[in-house]
């Protein structure tokens, strides 16, 4: 006698009452290639799990994003921002497409410089500069943003000391009608701070003040926001001009827009609540375009947008341990990506796409990652498919600060590679071994040749 | 391993406890299981059984009866479970 298709057994219990109005939100569609390389092929070629990246999305998010703003204004100049992925390859690529640096220390104005970044290409951002981080940056010509009256006053005696002539912006925070109001990296403008310290700038002897720069925020939902920082960097230059009679030659405008991701706690997926980045074009350059500078004294809009360009560009596969059912009833699935390698995991619901087809019944689940710590759970309900051990899946939109804040911890960090625009694949961070991590161990003599007898 | 007296079934699927008024649905398998339980029926007996009716590893039922099992005992239909 011929058997009968096996299913899995599926108890569901009836619930009456009213429908949830938005529909059941299921992630089932299986995602089996990227960029026309099959994930099994991946994961088997390189190991699970494995961050993947599109350079094929990168160049088109970046192109995109750079048509966006200089359609609509006439000086646009995008600056990568290191601390949101500075492998060397993922910032060579931003920088063929015209991108400068934009970096927050001395190890990644280091970086920038071996990346072949010219000096006066590299903007110099963050509280942490130290004076010989200074010194390089004032004698390649960089521009210096300048975050507090202590690093003003260091700069200042630096350049008095070694002769130099420091391109500096000041870094301003202000009041853009948002929550949290960032007020704790540069000078405040309400209070007085910020002219403060462009009288002291301007009447040094070295210093030049070319440019003034905000940051307002990350994830930034209300684009108006934009408009109203713009309107208040304009005013300032306009302060400049008229009191000092010097023309400021940029206004930079910092990041902080948001990605497609799904923030915690917010019901409707990415794609439903961020705005354009069209809308933020809009805010910013119609603001600037308004305000009323002459033709030939439009200053230079600097964008440090990280983010948004590298977010979907990136993508994290990996391979379910075992599933198991909890005391509660709940599914949980144990994935082999922990929050260690997918730090982003804390702040988003990152879509997870299973890698190969499956059953169509979906079921509430958790997923844990494999550490052996209660924090680590990447999803803490999401409805899909069961996946059973060995099965791959898929996570979205992983660019953007995983690879530089993912730590070392129980196990070791995985390769990274990059798909390129024809589809081939290259290790871009080679996985992590016990040499990595003993390489930079040291024993004391007491302590070689010993063990437990 | 064994189901609640009192616990109301039909092939087609359906479940009822009395004891707490909630209804349920089961796939064929589902129903399969549970009319295996009711026949008081050891979980060898169950895998072997259902491995000679439906096509699939006999390691792969032994996984899946867990489960299913858990979630019978979370819905509280089985015995001796009050």
């Amino acid at each position: 006698m011929e058997k009968l298709k096996y299913e899995r057994p599926v108890i569901r219990k009836m619930n009456t009452g009213l429908m949830n109005k938005f529909g059941s939100r299921i992630e089932n569609e299986p995602v089996t290639q990227i960029d026309g390389i099959p994930v099994s092929s991946l994961i088997k070629k390189f190991g699970s799990p494995l961050f993947v990246i599109s350079e094929k999305q990168l160049r088109s998010n970046i192109q995109n994003a750079s048509r966006i703003f200089k359609t609509r204004y006439p000086k646009v100049q995008f600056a990568w921002s290191y601390k949101t992925n500075y492998l060397n390859a993922i910032c060579r690529i931003f920088h063929q497409e015209g991108s400068w640096a934009e970096v927050v220390s001395g190890f990644e104005y280091q970086k920038a410089l071996e990346n072949n970044v010219p000096g006066n290409k590299i903007i110099f951002n963050g509280p942490d500069k130290s004076e010989d981080d200074l010194l390089i940056a004032s004698r390649n010509n960089s521009l210096i943003h300048i975050d507090h009256l202590d690093e003003l006053l260091t700069l200042i005696d630096l350049s008095d000391k070694h002769k130099l002539r420091p391109r500096v912006a000041v870094r301003i925070n202000m009041d853009t009608g948002i929550y949290p109001k960032w007020d704790r990296f540069g000078f405040n403008l309400e209070n007085g701070q910020a002219s403060n310290a462009i009288a002291r700038i301007m009447n040094d002897k070295n210093l030049q003040l070319v440019g003034l720069h905000c940051h307002i925020g990350t994830f930034i939902l209300t684009p108006s926001a934009y408009s109203v920082a713009a309107t208040k960097l304009c005013e300032l230059a306009r302060d400049v001009k008229v009191k000092y009679g010097r023309s400021i030659e940029y206004l930079d405008l910092g990041g902080g827009f948001p990605s497609t991701n799904k923030l915690k706690g917010i019901y409707m997926p990415g794609s439903d609540t961020v705005p354009s980045m069209d809308q933020f074009a809009d805010a910013i350059t119609n603001t600037l375009l308004g305000f009323g500078f002459r033709q030939d004294e439009l200053p230079l809009l600097v964008l440090e947008t990280g983010r948004a360009l590298i977010d979907d560009a990136g993508f994290l596969l990996g391979t379910v341990l075992t599933n198991k059912r909890l005391s509660d009833g709940r599914r949980a699935i144990i994935l082999d990506i922990g929050v260690n390698i997918l730090f982003t995991s804390l702040w988003y619901d990152h879509k997870i796409s299973p890698a190969q087809d499956s059953v169509q019944i979906t079921e509430d689940m958790v997923l844990y990652g494999p550490l052996c710590m209660n924090i680590d759970m990447i999803r803490e309900s999401v409805n899909m498919p069961v996946m059973e051990k060995g099965d791959q899946l898929v996570v979205h939109k992983v660019g953007a600060y995983n690879m530089t804040q993912w730590m070392q911890f129980i196990t070791y960090r995985p390769n990274v590679v990059l798909i390129d625009t024809e589809s081939n694949s290259h290790i871009i961070r080679k996985a992590e071994n016990l040499n990595t991590l003993h390489s930079m161990e040291q024993l004391p003599e007491h302590l070689k040749n010993s063990g437990l007898k | 391993m064994k189901l609640k007296k009192n616990v109301a079934t039909s092939e087609a699927g359906f479940v009822f406890n009395p004891g707490t008024g909630d209804s349920f649905s089961v796939n064929q398998t589902g129903a399969e299981i549970i009319s295996l339980l009711k026949e008081n029926r050891s979980p060898e007996e169950v895998i072997n059984l259902i491995s000679s009716k439906f096509d699939a590893e006999q390691i792969q039922i032994e996984k899946d009866l867990d489960d299913f099992v858990s979630q019978l005992y979370i819905y509280n239909l089985l015995e001796n479970q009050d």
